[in-house]
């Protein structure tokens, strides 16, 4: 295919970010394929949700460089720049949805700002995105005070998917979900793959959804990138961290829970 | 950059062959490609819309934006002929299991609803008087509490807000009274030298200024500065759920949150109102000295006996009793704050508004009842 299918929706170089004194991140390398379901893990407090921020932008790195679909983020001009961001979706931890609008109004508002202006069309668009989470039409009229927090997740999972990008960023999508809804969500996003070949960065302490979703996996310990290749290879590296996070017993058996849903 | 890479996507396109019994689809049926050319797109799927056999084997991509477009145009079933390939069976089995959801309706607006609607107002404010009671019974009920057990006085809450609504007030209250004072010395000079009256400059700047104009100046000031503050303090704790937070580890909201508010402001309003007056009366003398060559050393011998002492303790007290009413008015704004950002703004709209108007109307009252003190020349 062309050249724009194949630069990478996400590339760090050299990337570090520093809060005051500290160092969160030290000479970060990623570059994320088209296509591929890249699993962020680490220890809470290793700065995966900081990671995300930098790549949407969000923060600057202290050094280095992040790369969207080829191009720095901030690259040329105002309108070139929000074709870019609209060529992604991001899932914040906390949901962040507009508390002042219902979930109606959270899923319609990308598309509306998108120029999306047949009500009709808005409307059924909103209900698919809301179905594609398992969310009925009668949650729609709700405020985002009145839901439960697996609910927030997946409405602002349904606000992500709104202007079907073409790169999702995902911060901890199944925490909150009760295990029926994980394997939901696992489907939903394998189907948006296969469809429009969507490329996703999530990151996740569930195993059962790593190993059921992950094309690769990028191991974040003591502010770098301790590993990063497919699930298996790294199983095999030699560290401490990987030791206690995918070898544990039930490490073990939620990986096998897993992978019997491929 | 965009229209290249948009131009880099194969375009939708739609080809009818056999005389509109087949419909070859191609290219790229995703949101970013369709929605420019979104009216064109639909008037050609309208006129293709009969035909029998669908061929979406060309599709490169099909978002669920291109699918619910074909849907529709299919009239929400899929056509008698389709060949769809395996990777976007999904999207339309999807778009089937969504049948015909529509959005739950609101009932249109009677003019029933409109009688509702006023009662509603109405009970709104009666729920608002309730709640305020409630929140000053509350306080007074703590307040007992808090004076048989001496150790659980939120005290350093207290010093922490006196330091915020008292001392950090300080510049701008200096700066606003001294201004106001030398535009009022100004303009009564004016005045007064057309009549020769000079000396009284300190009669109408003394009483005008400590009795009336000061502690109702400072108020305003404190509404909007402290006043605001508090409200959105509390509400963020509502949105923020750590009311909440402290409710469950049996901390009250009124002793920990509410108390060293109401008593921060009601002792830093008086000393404000002093301090305000104070300078207000500098910006005066300044000005007096400039426009009518009155020196200071005459300003102040002037000063207690053209205004009694009554004056100044009226003034204070009024301090002291608009502190405590604009600190009750914000803290049962914030406390009815729901969870959401607009909520949180029209509460402390609301706030301001109603401290400045409470603390207006409470200083009529004061006017009226204090007629027969303070005042020299009746
Ligand atoms: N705004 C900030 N100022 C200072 N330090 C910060 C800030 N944001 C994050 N940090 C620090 O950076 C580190 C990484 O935080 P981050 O939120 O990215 O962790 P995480 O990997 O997402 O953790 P978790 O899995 O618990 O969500 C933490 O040590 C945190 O204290
Ligand atoms: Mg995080």
């Amino acid at each position: 295919m062309n050249a724009a299918r194949n630069t990478l929706p996400v590339e760090l170089k050299g990337l570090s970010t520093r809060f005051g004194s500290t160092w969160v991140h030290r000479n970060i390398d990623l570059a994320v394929p088209v296509g591929e379901v890249v699993a962020l893990v680490g220890g809470s407090g290793t700065g995966k949700t900081t990671l995300l921020r930098q790549m949407v932008g969000l923060l600057r790195p202290a050094e280095g460089e992040v790369r969207l679909f080829g191009e720095p983020l901030f690259a040329g001009s105002r309108a070139e720049q929000l074709a870019r961001r609209r060529r992604f979706g991001m899932l914040f931890q906390q949901g962040a949805l507009f508390s002042a609008l219902n979930v109606f109004a959270n899923v319609a508002f990308p598309l509306r700002e998108f120029g999306v202006s047949d009500e009709a069309m808005l409307r059924d668009l909103v209900l698919l995105k809301l179905a594609m989470v398992e969310l009925g039409p009668e949650v729609a009229l709700r405020m985002p005070a009145e839901l439960s927090g697996g609910m927030i997740k997946r409405v602002a999972l349904a606000r992500a998917l709104a202007l079907e990008p073409e790169l999702l960023l995902l911060d901890e999508p199944t925490a909150g979900l009760d295990p029926d809804r994980s394997a939901g969500f696992v489907r939903l996003i394998r189907a948006l793959q296969k469809a429009l070949g969507l490329t996703v960065v999530l990151v996740t302490h569930d195993l059962d959804t790593l190993a059921a979703l992950a094309t690769r996996v990028a191991v974040l310990s003591e502010g770098r990138i301790l590993a990063f290749g497919p699930l298996d290879e790294i199983m095999t590296v030699q560290d401490p961290f990987i030791e206690r996070f995918f070898h544990s017993e039930r490490s073990q058996a939620a990986l096998a829970r897993g992978r019997s849903e491929i | 950059m965009s229209t290249q890479l948009r131009g880099a996507r194969p375009q939708a396109a739609i080809d009818v062959e056999g005389a509109g019994a087949r419909v070859v689809l191609s290219g790229d049926w995703t949101l970013s490609v369709l929605n420019p050319r979104c009216v064109d797109i639909r008037r050609q799927l309208e006129a293709a819309s009969g035909a029998p056999a669908w061929d979406l084997a060309g599709v490169s991509r099909l978002d669920s934006f291109g699918a619910l477009l074909l849907w529709r145009a299919w009239g929400r079933r899929r056509p008698p002929q389709l060949v769809l390939p395996e990777a976007l069976e999904s999207v339309f089995g999807r778009l089937a299991d969504l049948g015909d959801a529509s959005l739950p309706v609101e009932p249109p607006y009677r003019f029933l609803d409109a009688t509702a609607h006023l009662g509603r107002l109405l009970l709104g404010l009666v729920r608002h008087l309730g709640h305020f009671v409630v929140l000053v019974g509350q306080l007074l009920l703590d307040l007992l509490y808090l004076l048989r057990n001496r150790e659980h006085w939120p005290v350093r809450e207290m010093s922490a807000n006196f330091y915020k609504v008292g001392v950090k007030a300080m510049p701008v209250t200096a700066l606003v009274g001294f201004l106001i004072g030398v535009v009022m010395s100004y303009l009564s000079a004016l005045q007064l030298r057309a009549f020769g009256a000079d000396t009284f400059i300190v009669n109408i700047l003394g009483l005008g200024i400590i009795r009336e104009l000061g502690p109702v100046l400072v108020s305003v000031l404190v509404a909007g500065r402290s006043g605001s503050a508090m409200t959105a303090q509390l509400g963020v704790m509502r949105v923020t759920e750590e009311i909440d937070a402290l409710t469950t580890m049996g901390v009250s909201r009124y002793v920990r949150l509410v108390l060293p508010k109401v008593v921060a402001l009601t002792l830093a309003m008086p000393l404000l109102t002093l301090w305000g007056s104070s300078v207000a009366i500098f910006g005066g003398m300044v000005s007096a000295y400039v426009q009518l060559d009155m020196s200071f050393d005459y300003f102040l011998n002037a000063l207690p006996r053209a205004v009694p002492v009554a004056n100044l303790v009226i003034g204070l007290v009024k301090g002291a009793v608009f502190g405590l009413l604009i600190a009750l008015v914000a803290c049962h704004f914030g406390l009815r704050v729901k969870p959401n950002t607009e909520s949180l703004s029209a509460n402390t709209t609301a706030s301001v508004v109603t401290s400045i108007t409470v603390v207006i109307l409470v200083d009529a009252v004061f006017a009226i009842v204090t007629r027969t003190i303070g005042l020299p020349y009746r």
